[in-house]
Protein backbone atom coordinates (compact mmCIF):
# COMPACT_ATOMS: atom_id res chain seq x y z
CA UNK A 1 0.00 0.00 0.00
CA UNK A 2 1.31 3.38 -1.21
CA UNK A 3 1.16 6.79 1.43
CA UNK A 4 -0.34 9.92 -0.35
CA UNK A 5 2.35 12.86 -0.52
CA UNK A 6 1.67 16.21 -1.47
CA UNK A 7 5.01 18.13 -2.30
CA UNK A 8 4.65 22.22 -2.30
CA UNK A 9 6.11 23.98 -4.65
CA UNK A 10 7.17 28.13 -4.39
CA UNK A 11 8.71 30.26 -6.62
CA UNK A 12 12.48 29.48 -6.26
CA UNK A 13 11.93 25.88 -4.72
CA UNK A 14 14.76 23.52 -6.23
CA UNK A 15 14.81 20.96 -4.63
CA UNK A 16 10.67 20.39 -4.82
CA UNK A 17 11.66 17.23 -7.86
CA UNK A 18 14.13 15.68 -5.76
CA UNK A 19 11.63 15.55 -2.64
CA UNK A 20 9.37 14.11 -5.47
CA UNK A 21 11.84 11.41 -6.44
CA UNK A 22 12.70 9.99 -2.81
CA UNK A 23 9.31 9.98 -1.93
CA UNK A 24 8.32 8.12 -4.58
CA UNK A 25 10.87 5.55 -4.49
CA UNK A 26 9.42 4.80 -0.78
CA UNK A 27 6.15 4.35 -2.86
CA UNK A 28 4.72 7.26 -2.04
CA UNK A 29 1.78 8.66 -4.49
CA UNK A 30 3.15 12.18 -4.97
CA UNK A 31 0.94 15.67 -5.99
CA UNK A 32 3.08 18.40 -6.83
CA UNK A 33 1.67 21.48 -5.00
CA UNK A 34 1.35 25.16 -6.26
CA UNK A 35 1.74 27.63 -3.56
CA UNK A 36 -1.34 29.71 -4.78
CA UNK A 37 -3.76 26.85 -3.90
CA UNK A 38 -5.74 27.45 -1.05
CA UNK A 39 -6.75 23.75 -0.56
CA UNK A 40 -4.81 20.57 -0.08
CA UNK A 41 -5.61 17.54 -2.51
CA UNK A 42 -7.82 15.52 -0.53
CA UNK A 43 -6.40 12.37 1.57
CA UNK A 44 -2.75 13.41 2.37
CA UNK A 45 -0.61 11.39 4.81
CA UNK A 46 2.57 13.74 4.13
CA UNK A 47 3.24 17.34 3.32
CA UNK A 48 6.77 17.89 2.47
CA UNK A 49 7.93 21.47 2.13
CA UNK A 50 11.27 21.35 -0.19
CA UNK A 51 14.48 23.72 -0.05
CA UNK A 52 15.40 26.58 -2.59
CA UNK A 53 15.06 30.03 -2.05
CA UNK A 54 11.13 30.57 -2.51
CA UNK A 55 10.80 34.35 -3.02
CA UNK A 56 14.04 34.60 -3.35
CA UNK A 57 14.84 34.84 0.53
CA UNK A 58 13.23 38.37 0.72
CA UNK A 59 12.30 40.13 4.00
CA UNK A 60 14.00 36.65 5.26
CA UNK A 61 13.74 33.43 4.30
CA UNK A 62 10.85 31.38 4.26
CA UNK A 63 8.84 35.11 5.04
CA UNK A 64 6.79 35.34 2.05
CA UNK A 65 6.17 31.45 1.45
CA UNK A 66 5.44 31.01 5.02
CA UNK A 67 2.28 33.68 4.54
CA UNK A 68 1.66 32.09 0.82
CA UNK A 69 -2.59 30.81 0.33
CA UNK A 70 -1.38 26.83 0.69
CA UNK A 71 0.53 27.42 4.08
CA UNK A 72 -2.57 28.33 5.69
CA UNK A 73 -4.24 25.02 4.86
CA UNK A 74 -0.60 22.94 5.30
CA UNK A 75 -0.96 24.85 8.71
CA UNK A 76 -4.67 23.72 9.26
CA UNK A 77 -3.41 20.07 8.03
CA UNK A 78 -0.53 20.01 10.64
CA UNK A 79 -3.01 21.11 13.73
CA UNK A 80 -5.43 18.42 12.41
CA UNK A 81 -2.34 15.79 13.24
CA UNK A 82 -1.36 15.91 9.75
CA UNK A 83 2.53 14.86 9.27
CA UNK A 84 4.61 17.44 7.67
CA UNK A 85 8.34 17.62 6.45
CA UNK A 86 10.31 20.41 6.13
CA UNK A 87 13.72 20.58 4.69
CA UNK A 88 16.44 23.31 4.07
CA UNK A 89 14.09 26.21 3.27
CA UNK A 90 10.94 24.73 4.40
CA UNK A 91 12.74 24.16 7.78
CA UNK A 92 12.67 28.00 7.29
CA UNK A 93 9.22 27.88 6.16
CA UNK A 94 7.87 26.51 9.11
CA UNK A 95 9.71 28.13 11.66
CA UNK A 96 8.02 31.09 9.95
CA UNK A 97 4.42 29.94 9.96
CA UNK A 98 5.53 28.83 14.08
CA UNK A 99 4.78 25.43 13.25
CA UNK A 100 8.11 25.04 14.65
CA UNK A 101 9.89 27.24 17.29
CA UNK A 102 12.92 29.09 16.99
CA UNK A 103 14.12 30.61 13.75
CA UNK A 104 17.14 30.07 11.30
CA UNK A 105 19.62 32.84 10.87
CA UNK A 106 22.42 33.58 9.05
CA UNK A 107 25.24 31.17 9.26
CA UNK A 108 28.08 32.15 12.01
CA UNK A 109 30.75 32.30 9.58
CA UNK A 110 28.39 34.12 7.08
CA UNK A 111 29.12 31.51 4.27
CA UNK A 112 26.90 29.41 2.00
CA UNK A 113 27.95 26.00 3.15
CA UNK A 114 27.62 23.17 0.75
CA UNK A 115 29.01 19.43 1.43
CA UNK A 116 28.25 16.28 3.06
CA UNK A 117 27.54 16.79 6.72
CA UNK A 118 27.81 14.03 9.30
CA UNK A 119 25.12 14.05 11.81
CA UNK A 120 23.51 12.17 14.82
CA UNK A 121 20.16 10.57 15.00
CA UNK A 122 19.36 12.19 18.21
CA UNK A 123 15.93 10.36 18.72
CA UNK A 124 14.34 7.48 16.97
CA UNK A 125 11.12 7.85 18.58
CA UNK A 126 9.51 9.84 15.45
CA UNK A 127 7.73 8.83 12.19
CA UNK A 128 10.68 10.62 10.23
CA UNK A 129 13.45 8.71 12.30
CA UNK A 130 11.79 5.23 13.36
CA UNK A 131 14.24 2.86 10.80
CA UNK A 132 17.62 4.74 12.06
CA UNK A 133 18.98 3.68 15.74
CA UNK A 134 19.07 6.51 17.89
CA UNK A 135 22.98 7.55 18.19
CA UNK A 136 23.30 6.09 14.79
CA UNK A 137 25.91 8.58 12.66
CA UNK A 138 24.77 9.48 9.56
CA UNK A 139 25.94 11.41 5.94
CA UNK A 140 23.59 14.13 4.36
CA UNK A 141 24.45 16.57 2.30
CA UNK A 142 23.36 20.39 3.84
CA UNK A 143 23.54 23.85 1.27
CA UNK A 144 22.47 26.67 3.04
CA UNK A 145 23.46 30.18 4.09
CA UNK A 146 20.99 30.61 6.96
CA UNK A 147 20.77 27.12 8.91
CA UNK A 148 21.92 28.58 12.09
CA UNK A 149 19.07 27.65 14.16
CA UNK A 150 18.24 30.29 17.66
CA UNK A 151 15.89 29.90 20.11
CA UNK A 152 15.47 30.94 23.71
CA UNK A 153 17.12 29.00 26.25
CA UNK A 154 13.39 27.55 27.31
CA UNK A 155 12.52 26.64 23.93
CA UNK A 156 16.27 24.76 23.86
CA UNK A 157 15.02 23.33 27.48
CA UNK A 158 12.00 21.93 26.02
CA UNK A 159 13.23 20.59 23.30
CA UNK A 160 15.89 18.47 24.73
CA UNK A 161 13.60 18.00 27.47
CA UNK A 162 10.74 16.22 25.38
CA UNK A 163 13.34 14.21 23.21
CA UNK A 164 12.40 16.79 20.19
CA UNK A 165 15.83 17.36 18.58
CA UNK A 166 15.91 14.89 15.43
CA UNK A 167 19.39 15.33 14.15
CA UNK A 168 22.58 17.11 15.93
CA UNK A 169 25.92 17.61 13.74
CA UNK A 170 28.61 16.13 14.61
CA UNK A 171 30.50 19.23 14.01
CA UNK A 172 28.48 22.38 13.66
CA UNK A 173 28.60 24.04 10.08
CA UNK A 174 26.79 27.09 10.44
CA UNK A 175 26.95 28.33 14.41
CA UNK A 176 23.47 26.31 15.38
CA UNK A 177 22.28 26.67 19.05
CA UNK A 178 22.83 22.81 21.20
CA UNK A 179 23.90 21.51 17.18
CA UNK A 180 20.81 21.14 16.19
CA UNK A 181 20.30 20.33 12.47
CA UNK A 182 16.46 19.16 12.65
CA UNK A 183 13.81 19.67 15.33
CA UNK A 184 9.98 18.03 15.91
CA UNK A 185 6.95 19.72 16.89
CA UNK A 186 5.29 19.07 19.96
CA UNK A 187 3.04 16.30 18.50
CA UNK A 188 6.26 14.92 16.92
CA UNK A 189 4.43 15.09 13.62
CA UNK A 190 6.50 17.31 11.84
CA UNK A 191 10.25 17.34 11.45
CA UNK A 192 12.13 20.69 9.75
CA UNK A 193 15.90 20.02 9.06
CA UNK A 194 18.26 21.72 7.69
CA UNK A 195 20.45 19.12 5.77
CA UNK A 196 18.64 17.78 2.75
CA UNK A 197 17.94 13.37 3.01
CA UNK A 198 16.17 13.35 -0.45
CA UNK A 199 19.80 14.14 -1.87
CA UNK A 200 21.37 11.01 -0.39
CA UNK A 201 18.84 8.34 -1.29
CA UNK A 202 20.68 6.62 -4.32
CA UNK A 203 24.14 5.06 -4.51
CA UNK A 204 24.71 7.58 -7.59
CA UNK A 205 24.24 10.55 -5.31
CA UNK A 206 27.46 9.30 -3.20
CA UNK A 207 25.47 7.78 -0.31
CA UNK A 208 21.76 6.43 0.82
CA UNK A 209 21.87 7.72 4.41
CA UNK A 210 18.58 9.48 3.71
CA UNK A 211 16.83 7.00 2.71
CA UNK A 212 16.12 6.09 6.77
CA UNK A 213 13.76 9.38 6.86
CA UNK A 214 11.58 8.04 3.61
CA UNK A 215 11.90 4.34 4.51
CA UNK A 216 10.70 5.52 8.50
CA UNK A 217 7.71 7.70 6.53
CA UNK A 218 6.84 4.73 4.40
CA UNK A 219 6.44 2.33 7.14
CA UNK A 220 4.32 4.30 9.17
CA UNK A 221 2.06 6.26 6.59
CA UNK A 222 1.48 2.78 4.96
CA UNK A 223 3.88 2.15 1.66
CA UNK A 224 5.95 -1.36 1.22
CA UNK A 225 9.52 -2.04 0.63
CA UNK A 226 11.70 0.48 -0.82
CA UNK A 227 12.14 -0.05 -4.76
CA UNK A 228 15.99 -0.97 -5.35
CA UNK A 229 17.50 1.68 -7.58
CA UNK B 1 0.95 59.58 5.46
CA UNK B 2 4.43 57.30 5.43
CA UNK B 3 5.28 54.68 7.87
CA UNK B 4 8.94 53.70 8.37
CA UNK B 5 9.54 50.42 10.49
CA UNK B 6 12.95 49.62 11.90
CA UNK B 7 13.57 46.69 12.20
CA UNK B 8 16.47 45.44 14.45
CA UNK B 9 17.57 42.45 16.47
CA UNK B 10 16.65 41.55 19.61
CA UNK B 11 19.12 41.96 22.67
CA UNK B 12 21.36 38.44 23.18
CA UNK B 13 20.59 37.42 19.25
CA UNK B 14 24.12 36.89 17.91
CA UNK B 15 24.34 39.04 14.92
CA UNK B 16 27.23 37.67 12.41
CA UNK B 17 27.13 39.91 9.97
CA UNK B 18 27.42 42.90 12.69
CA UNK B 19 30.22 41.24 13.72
CA UNK B 20 31.56 41.20 10.04
CA UNK B 21 30.99 44.84 9.71
CA UNK B 22 32.72 45.65 12.71
CA UNK B 23 35.63 43.88 11.48
CA UNK B 24 35.76 45.55 8.10
CA UNK B 25 35.57 48.87 10.13
CA UNK B 26 38.61 48.10 12.24
CA UNK B 27 40.25 47.04 9.04
CA UNK B 28 39.29 50.59 7.71
CA UNK B 29 40.96 52.00 10.94
CA UNK B 30 38.21 52.60 12.93
CA UNK B 31 39.36 50.14 15.72
CA UNK B 32 36.99 51.66 18.10
CA UNK B 33 34.05 50.51 17.42
CA UNK B 34 32.47 48.44 20.39
CA UNK B 35 29.57 46.51 18.68
CA UNK B 36 27.90 46.41 15.34
CA UNK B 37 23.94 45.45 14.70
CA UNK B 38 22.45 45.15 11.10
CA UNK B 39 18.83 45.83 11.02
CA UNK B 40 16.50 46.98 8.14
CA UNK B 41 13.66 50.19 7.34
CA UNK B 42 11.05 49.04 5.52
CA UNK B 43 9.24 52.04 4.32
CA UNK B 44 5.20 52.12 3.86
CA UNK B 45 2.95 54.35 1.98
CA UNK B 46 -0.38 54.47 3.87
CA UNK B 47 -3.61 55.76 2.78
CA UNK B 48 -4.82 55.85 6.88
CA UNK B 49 -5.70 59.91 7.46
CA UNK B 50 -5.40 58.75 11.22
CA UNK B 51 -2.32 58.15 13.76
CA UNK B 52 -3.53 55.92 15.82
CA UNK B 53 -5.46 53.81 12.75
CA UNK B 54 -2.21 53.76 11.40
CA UNK B 55 -0.16 52.95 13.71
CA UNK B 56 -2.31 49.93 14.86
CA UNK B 57 -2.16 48.72 11.71
CA UNK B 58 1.29 49.02 10.96
CA UNK B 59 2.05 47.43 13.92
CA UNK B 60 -0.23 44.18 13.34
CA UNK B 61 1.90 43.96 9.69
CA UNK B 62 5.00 43.77 11.49
CA UNK B 63 3.52 41.22 13.56
CA UNK B 64 2.54 39.17 11.04
CA UNK B 65 5.21 39.34 8.73
CA UNK B 66 7.72 42.36 8.50
CA UNK B 67 9.35 41.23 11.60
CA UNK B 68 10.00 37.90 12.96
CA UNK B 69 9.35 38.65 16.80
CA UNK B 70 11.40 35.04 17.50
CA UNK B 71 14.45 37.20 16.65
CA UNK B 72 13.60 40.64 15.93
CA UNK B 73 11.74 43.94 18.02
CA UNK B 74 10.17 46.85 15.76
CA UNK B 75 9.77 50.04 15.97
CA UNK B 76 6.99 52.59 13.97
CA UNK B 77 7.59 55.91 12.89
CA UNK B 78 4.84 57.97 11.58
CA UNK B 79 5.87 60.48 9.33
Amino acid sequence: MSFRAGVLVFPGSNCDRDMAVALAQAGADVTMVWHKETALPSGLDLVAIPGGFSFGDYLRCGAIAGRSPIMRAVVDFAHGGGHVLGVCNGFQVLTETGLLPGALMRNAALKFVCRVEELVVSTEQSVFTSRYGKGARIEVPIAHHDGNYVATPEILAELNGEDRVAFRYVRTPNGAMDDIAGILSANRRVLGMMPHPERAVDARHGGTDGRGVFESLAAVLGAGALQEA
Amino acid sequence: MRAKVHVTLKKGVLDPQGEAVRHALGALGFDDVGEVRVGKVIELDLSDEDRGTAEARVSEMCEKLLANTVIENYRVELE
